[in-house]
């Protein structure tokens, strides 16, 4: 067992990490703030990285330049999606609402489908090619601009949290609907903005990762899991939890590719996913009382 | 009957070695100021919570640690403060569900759920959704739905809280219904007029304790019970 | 009311008479996912508890009454019931997981789609079933190998299957099981409190409509004569068979026949217009647009809609009152 494919392993793990951590924060922000489990949210994330494979090969716009616009188009995606379809069924029971992402998942996962076909797409990135070396191990210079990016951006959304007053006021509603209702709050728009903020994450995260990762309409469902994997084990709602969690799931996925067939990957991720649910503490069935 | 339960929550000592009897056929009020336990009492009592230290045994069998609908089927049920109803199903078809406790056979049910329908004075409502229903007819649609369990004892929780006095008259004359039919009942209760007048005995907790127990007018002028209540600057003063 | 059902039947039973070819197929479609869709139902919308996994029932249903009949000639007609037994088996498992562990809500649906998935990548890899590419039924026509020339008799089979799980159905639905199951899915702490062992009857609504659904796996697996991992465990599978009954009214004894009735024809209509070439999942996007559609305009399905508009005109005409307003529920049996 070579300690150097061990090590990249680890390097590898820790630097996808970044991506992880940033989707994990967007659907972590969801749920805290409007209680909604973001069944579309891998989903997005592919619209995240079609949309900059376009910018890219249409628009000559390379990724880590383009990740910007991505953001953006799936920050409206996500505040539509909140306010004309979540914001409709507040009062109805809880299938209701995951019954309506699951309805979200399905449109956006086809479309792709329908869109772009079903053979995997990975963006070209100047950057992809270039690698520096640290001794026996080599950085894949993309990935370590997609982490060093992907921290950023985490930085910056937990700067916009506390520092800012609409941050402010977003955490206030996640806290206590009535006393935000009181205040005078536009709970409503709070709401959309925050769900557009979870949705830009993501749609960052999937433009970051588009030149290193090989996609295609399916691996919607892959990375929701994987979203719902970190969220639960660091804690639904935390940032922080989101964001190492990332970084764990990350560096065990990539451990686990040093050692395992690759098709074994999904089936360790799920497997993970049932282990998590069953021995999650009860505490974190957060529902907010109505 | 109850002997030694204790219970807490993370820091907080909620039920601390609490002793408490209820006899059959009798009617006990628990009363005591905002979060001295009582409902935790309740949820101790009836399975929806295990007590960390302690006994209950009930009908001379311990029944700790059993979930709440095996003890409803030994006889003991309970409402809720905040009340639950079936929100989609009628008023009938929320007391058949209590009924089928009694009677496995939906046609038997459904005739005892009739019943106990119309001696809380819901027979009118009978159809309506349990949604639709006022403040006032829940309560009684709760206490009609765990009254159709036939239970021996009855768990009463703030039954007349957010009622009018008349409603809150229209419940104490139910109320004493039920218990001169034979059902034994434990009450938690804030309104003070309704607890003295329903009660043989009452037990005061304060801070998960029992600081009293007695008739009604003995609770009345216990001092423990004034300072628990208004603090202790009252205890001195003109009696009641 | 009964006797439009009864005429219903009588013209069901009847049909293959008249119908060409390709309609007898659209109406196994309609019955086979109406059946699929009844039994999920069970668990689905009687129980509340959702589950997005189901396909792997088929899957387990399907693959143990293949490999049976490949492996040692058993008859599909045993191994239905031996599939059956088995995915009633996961079904337990998944059912015991889930509701000791207190999953509700969105965590059971991960935990259903979780062992789906699981499910469909193990045998994916697993060569001694077939592998990735599956496993492929020959055709003999012989009927005591659940073979038929006439595609008749599959219409006749399918039929059957969705009147035995709507009658499973309807004999819950007037017991003591199927109340419990409706005020366990309107508030389980309060059924807990008035004598309802909740684990119990989830556990048991579970194990039915995961018997229920491996039987159909056999009769997919038989009438098509190929099974691939990916179609029999699959996502697409587990919409398919809950789409239905949440469009036609979940928890509503016809919600899953009336979804069927209208959802199948649409998608192969869709199928066959738009189908050409990896654009089969047009139709998906139509149930994602309909499950939408039904969760923002129209939650209890079509089905309970249709009675109360029925209802109301009805009472309109007997009482000569324009609009007299029916009661909230329909009368109790």
């Amino acid at each position: 067992m070579d300690l150097t494919l061990v090590l990249q392993g680890l390097l590898s793990g820790l630097l996808f990490g970044g991506v992880y951590s940033l989707m994990a924060v967007g659907l972590t922000l969801i749920f805290g703030v409007m209680r909604v489990v973001n069944f579309a949210h891998g989903d997005m994330m592919v619209w995240g990285m079609y949309l900059a494979y376009l910018l890219a090969a249409r628009g000559g716009i390379d990724p880590y330049l383009g990740f910007v616009a991505c953001a953006a188009a799936l920050f409206a995606l996500g505040f539509l999606v909140q306010r004309g379809l979540v914001d409709q069924i507040v009062d109805s029971p809880h299938e209701m609402q995951i019954l309506l992402m699951l309805g979200v998942a399905l449109v956006l996962e086809n479309l792709a489908l329908v869109a772009f076909g079903p053979e995997p797409t990975r963006v070209r990135s100047p950057l992809a090619a270039a690698t520096l070396w640290l001794g026996p191990i080599f950085v894949d210079v993309a990935r370590l601009v997609t982490f060093v990016v992907a921290v950023a951006l985490t930085l910056a959304l937990s700067l916009f949290l506390y520092r800012t007053d609409l941050g402010r006021t977003i955490r206030a509603a996640a806290d206590n609907t009535y006393g935000a209702l009181v205040i005078g709050t536009d709970v409503r728009r709070v709401y959309a903005v925050a769900f557009g903020v979870g949705a830009a994450c993501v749609g960052a995260a999937g433009a970051l990762v588009s030149p290193i990762l090989p996609f295609q309409p399916p691996t919607g469902l892959a990375l929701s899991v994987t979203s719902f994997n970190i969220v639960i084990i660091g804690g639904m709602g935390s940032l922080l939890g989101a964001f190492v969690g990332g970084l764990l799931v990350s560096l065990a996925e990539s451990l686990g590719a040093v050692f395992l067939k690759p098709s074994l990957k999904e089936l360790l991720s799920f497997s993970l996913l049932i282990v998590i649910l069953l021995f999650r503490p009860a505490g974190l069935f957060g529902r907010r009382p109505s | 009957m109850a002997r030694g339960l204790s219970r807490r929550f993370g820091g907080l000592q909620a039920v601390a070695g609490l002793d408490l009897t209820v006899a059959p056929g009798e009617m006990l009020g628990l009363i005591g100021p905002n979060g001295a336990g009582k409902t935790t009492v309740f949820n101790l009592l009836s399975g929806f919570l295990t007590p960390d230290a302690g006994d209950v045994r009930f009908r001379g069998r311990s029944i700790v640690g059993l979930p709440p609908h095996a003890i409803c089927r030994r006889g003991l049920a309970r409402t809720f403060q905040i009340v639950r109803p079936f929100p989609r199903m009628t008023v009938l078809e929320n007391v058949r569900v209590g009924a089928l406790a009694l009677h496995p056979r939906a046609p038997e049910a459904l005739a005892r759920a009739r019943d106990v329908v119309a001696r809380v004075g819901l027979g009118a409502r009978e159809r309506v959704a349990a949604g639709a229903l006022t403040l006032a007819e829940r309560k009684r649609l709760e206490l009609a739905r765990a009254l159709a369990t036939g239970p021996a004892l009855l768990l009463l929780d703030e039954v007349m809280a957010g009622l009018n006095p008349t409603e809150i008259e229209t419940i104490i004359q139910l109320i004493r219904g039920i218990h001169e039919s034979g059902v034994s009942i434990l009450l938690i209760e804030h309104n003070m007029r309704a607890v003295m007048a329903l009660s043989q005995r009452i037990v005061v907790l304060s801070f998960g304790e029992r600081i009293a127990e007695g008739t009604p007018t003995d609770i009345a002028n216990h001092p423990k019970v004034i300072e628990a209540y208004l603090g202790d600057e009252y205890v001195h003063a003109a009696p009641a | 009311m009964r006797w439009a059902l009864v005429a219903a039947l009588v013209v069901l039973l009847a049909l293959p008479a008249v119908l060409s070819s390709y309609a007898v197929t659209l109406f196994i479609l309609i019955f086979f996912y109406g059946f699929l869709g009844q039994a999920w139902n069970i668990v689905g919308g009687y129980a509340g508890q959702l589950s997005v996994g189901h396909a792997a029932f088929v899957g387990v249903g399907g693959y143990t009454a293949a490999m049976l009949s490949i492996e040692t000639g058993l008859t599909p007609w045993l191994g239905m019931l031996v599939g059956g037994a088995l995915a009633a088996l996961l079904g337990a498992i998944i059912g015991y997981l889930g509701f000791r562990f207190g999953l509700r809500g969105f965590y059971f649906v991960l935990l259903t789609v979780a062992f789906a998935e699981i499910c469909r990548i193990a045998v994916s890899n697993i060569d001694a079933v077939g592998g990735p590419l599956g496993l492929y039924i020959t055709f003999t026509g012989d009927p005591r190998q659940f073979q038929f020339q006439d595609s008749r008799v599959y219409y006749y089979i399918a039929l059957a299957l969705m009147l035995v799980a709507t009658a499973a159905a309807w004999a819950i639905e007037r017991r003591r099981f199927g109340i419990y199951l409706a005020a366990i899915r309107e508030d389980e702490a309060a059924a807990e409190a008035l004598g309802v062992n909740a684990f119990k009857y989830k556990m048991l609504a579970m194990i039915v409509s995961s018997f229920l659904t491996g039987l159909g796996g056999t009769f997919y697996a038989f009438y098509l004569f190929s099974l691939q991992p990916n179609t029999l465990f699959g996502i697409p599978l587990s919409v398919e068979i809950i789409i239905r009954p949440i469009v036609g009214g979940a928890g509503t004894l016809l919600g899953p026949i009336l979804g069927s009735f209208i959802l199948t024809p649409l998608a192969e209509l869709s199928r066959l217009y738009l189908g050409q070439g990896g654009l089969h999942g047009a139709h998906l996007i139509a149930y994602g647009v309909l499950l939408i559609g039904v969760v923002l305009f129209l939650p209890e399905g079509a089905y309970p809609r249709l009675r109360r508009l029925l209802q109301r005109s009805r009472l309109a005409s007997f009482s000569g009152h324009p609009r007299s307003k029916p009661a909230s529920r329909p009368p109790l049996q």
